[in-house]
């Protein structure tokens, strides 16, 4: 339980010092994985079942599996190998995740002073998983990094609810976790396109929307 | 029950149906038949009596209903405006992505995607559940991104990105929101609804509850364009073709406008969770009117000007809410006026771009010569959305300046008063621009944006918007001032 818990906020330290993409979204692939075996570690027996059994395998098959295919196939696509010049550096960036970690489990704390909590740890790399999702999101340039920011961020959503103990129908769960797959695929479909229209998956380079510099866009096609 | 269901069921089957029809007359004429089918479904199930329909899952509810129809209503708008608008743009056949193999063109997937896009808006004004109401908005986002790339060139694409990347985290934090409400309940609450909740109220745990009403509101407020999490909301209402324009403005955000009210409903029912919530949204309203004032002041570009109207109207929707009393009420009203009129002027500057080939305020005059029709509706577009009498939204504008005067919010009063005229005075200017000036200034094709579907919609929905002004029918004030009851307020 703690041990997983644990290897969840490493893989987050991982990615946010990773330079390759193709790690990166093993990484975020092996997260996907710890993240469907984490319910049955959680508080024991009342949640192994039929419908846990069958979540869990839909949420490895997808995080696990067939969302990091897609992506390394974009990734393939694309060229694209690193991802370069981050806003913020790798170093710079592994330190933040460490302060990102501290500042995780002072909440953490501060929650357990008011409230009953499952588990502290797993909310600890929940709560972490989601500050470093947003961190990749902000300070990343690559489309496909955000895409990943996105995914982990999801993936700390996750496990913040399941430390809380706070549970749904399984209907429910599915559903969520249906609309997060077809949010990453549409993202990696997006990907593809990106690729194909700008020659790069560098979401900053997206400029030509913006009403503080609108000049820039004077030889665009009328679009309707 | 089951006609609820159906209610969200049928568009999503109709809708994979539209991805294999290979005849464009049938794919639309389908697309009609829904939209009408749903608009009907929905009108018997709002005659019916409240409580008839009220489960854990799915149900029914005074707020439901109002915004129920509004979707129903705009989705038809938009679905006949849409018969001739998709005539007019090439679209791409093939598949779209090396390997992926997409059965249909683009226009198949334009008419799958509105479907998905009801199906996703009707469930999430549908469920109680909040747990299925955040399945729902985060659907109506999936099913509207390639909705934003219909036209397949850069900027559209790089609205869409902006907007899936903004909203899904928006409304990733929601689901915290989600969880966080899921630790303020009490052995007590026995349905994770907002009834369920506010039946309970003395038990909740007041700290919990206002922590996910923080994250309820910035996570489906992102997606509801109040300012600052508003950024993607000019970009996609200016990029995505106009009959979805109009939908994203006039409805969608209302659907995620919903989730913010199924919130606050359980704070109402909390005094100290009731008097945090609104401070935070009259916060939110005041800045959102500000932001939409400077930016609306020498745009550019006339569909981001509606766009930035769009955020404008959300901040005096969550600004009614947060002032309270009947205010509440007001703000309900002005969400149907908004929808309908916006929907309107979407519609509208479709057929302008149509005749002028271009979103450029500057370059387009003498749109009262050019297309006398068009150029009339756009006035009267612009009389009702900045709140002038005798049109709805200035009923309601003026009922929450009322309510601020009266509980003696000066500065409130004050601000919004301010922020409105700021508003007025940019819209005026562009409008003023692009109607009057003489004919033959500009390369026009006017035949292009006066044929009878793209005028039907923008007529229609003026004159009802012009009619609620000078009349608001019986049921509507009673499903109005329910609704307004539940959140804590009081009739109009």
């Amino acid at each position: 339980m703690n041990t997983l818990a644990t290897l969840l906020a490493l893989t987050c330290l991982f990615l946010l010092g990773s330079s390759r993409l193709l790690v990166s979204i093993r990484m975020v692939a092996f997260q996907g994985f710890l993240l469907g075996i984490l319910p049955f570690f959680v508080s024991g027996s009342d949640h192994v079942g039929v419908a846990a059994i069958i979540l869990s395998l839909a949420s490895i098959g997808l995080k696990g599996f067939l969302l990091p295919k897609l992506l390394t196939r974009a990734l393939f696509e694309s060229g694209a190998r690193r991802e370069i010049e981050p806003f913020i550096g790798f170093g710079a960036s592994m330190l933040s995740g460490v302060a990102l970690l501290a500042v995780s489990s002072y909440i953490v704390n501060r929650l357990e002073t008011t409230a009953q909590i499952g588990s502290s740890i797993t909310l600890i790399a929940g709560f972490f998983m989601v500050f470093s999702g947003l961190f990749l999101l902000i300070t990343r340039r690559k489309a496909l990094t955000q895409t990943l920011g996105f995914l982990v961020l999801e993936n700390g959503v996750f496990a913040t609810g399941l430390s809380l103990g706070s549970e749904f129908s399984v209907f429910v769960e599915l559903g969520i976790l249906l609309d997060v797959f077809v949010g990453i695929f549409l993202m990696g479909i997006m990907l593809f396109h990106i690729d194909r229209e700008f020659d790069h998956i560098d979401a900053d380079r997206f400029n030509e929307l913006s009403d503080l510099a609108f000049d820039a866009s004077e030889d665009e096609e009328v679009s309707e | 029950m089951t006609t609820a269901y159906a209610l969200i069921i049928l568009p999503i089957i109709t809708g994979i149906l539209s991805l294999f029809i290979s005849s464009e007359r049938l794919r639309r004429n389908l697309l009609l038949i829904v939209a009408f089918t749903h608009l009907f479904i929905s009108i018997v199930l709002c005659k019916g009596g409240v409580g008839e329909l009220n489960g854990v899952w799915i149900g029914l509810d005074h707020l439901g209903r109002l915004f129920l129809i509004i979707t129903s209503l705009l989705f038809t708008g938009s679905a006949v405006y849409s018969m001739v608008y998709l005539d007019k743009h090439p679209h791409f056949d093939g598949p779209a992505i090396a390997g992926l193999r997409m059965p249909a063109n683009s226009n198949a997937i334009y008419a799958a995607c509105m479907q998905f896009f009801l199906a996703a808006m009707t469930l999430s004004i549908l469920s109680m559940h909040f747990g299925l109401q955040w399945i729902g908005i985060e659907a109506t986002t999936l099913a509207s991104t390639p909705l934003i790339y219909y036209h397949r060139n850069r900027r559209s694409l790089e609205a869409a990105w902006k907007y899936m990347i903004l909203c899904s985290v928006g409304i990733a934090l929601a689901l915290m929101g989600v969880f966080f409400l899921a630790m303020a309940t009490s052995s007590h609450v026995q349905q994770f609804t907002s009834a369920g909740f506010a039946l309970f109220s003395g038990y909740l745990k007041v700290e919990w509850l206002k922590v996910a009403f923080i994250f309820f509101l910035v996570g489906y407020g992102s997606k509801m364009g109040l300012a600052p999490m508003h950024t993607w909301l000019p970009d996609a209402h200016s990029e995505a073709p106009s009959p979805v324009s109009a939908m994203l403005s006039g409805a969608l955000l209302n659907c995620a406008f919903l989730g913010i009210l199924r919130i606050y409903q359980v704070c109402a029912a909390v005094p100290t969770a009731a008097a945090f919530a609104n401070e935070i949204l009259i916060v939110f309203g005041l800045l959102s009117l500000a932001i939409s004032g400077i930016f609306i002041l020498h745009q550019p570009d006339y569909k981001r000007m509606l766009a930035y109207s769009s955020v404008e109207h959300m901040g005096i929707l969550a600004l009614g809410v947060g002032i309270g009393g009947s205010a509440v009420a007001a703000a309900l009203l002005h969400a149907v006026g908004h929808s309908l009129v916006k929907a309107s002027l979407f519609l509208l500057s479709g057929n302008i771009l149509a005749i002028y080939a271009t979103k450029k305020v500057e370059d387009i005059k003498g749109l009262l010569r050019h297309s006398p029709l068009n150029g009339v509706l756009w006035l009267a577009g612009f009389l009702a959305i900045t709140g002038t009498p005798p049109f709805t939204t200035f009923n309601s504008e003026f009922a929450i300046l009322r309510v601020a005067v009266q509980s003696h919010n000066w500065t409130v009063a004050v601000l919004y008063l301010l922020f409105l005229l700021l508003v007025f005075i940019g819209m005026l200017t562009i409008f003023m621009h692009m109607t009057l000036g003489k004919k033959g200034e500009a390369e026009v094709d006017s035949a292009s944006g006066e044929s009878f579907w793209q005028l039907l919609t923008p007529v229609v929905f003026l004159s009802v918007a012009l009619l609620l002004g000078l009349y608001l029918p019986e049921f509507m004030r009673d499903t109005i001032n329910g609704a307004a009851m539940a959140l804590g307020g009081k009739a109009l």
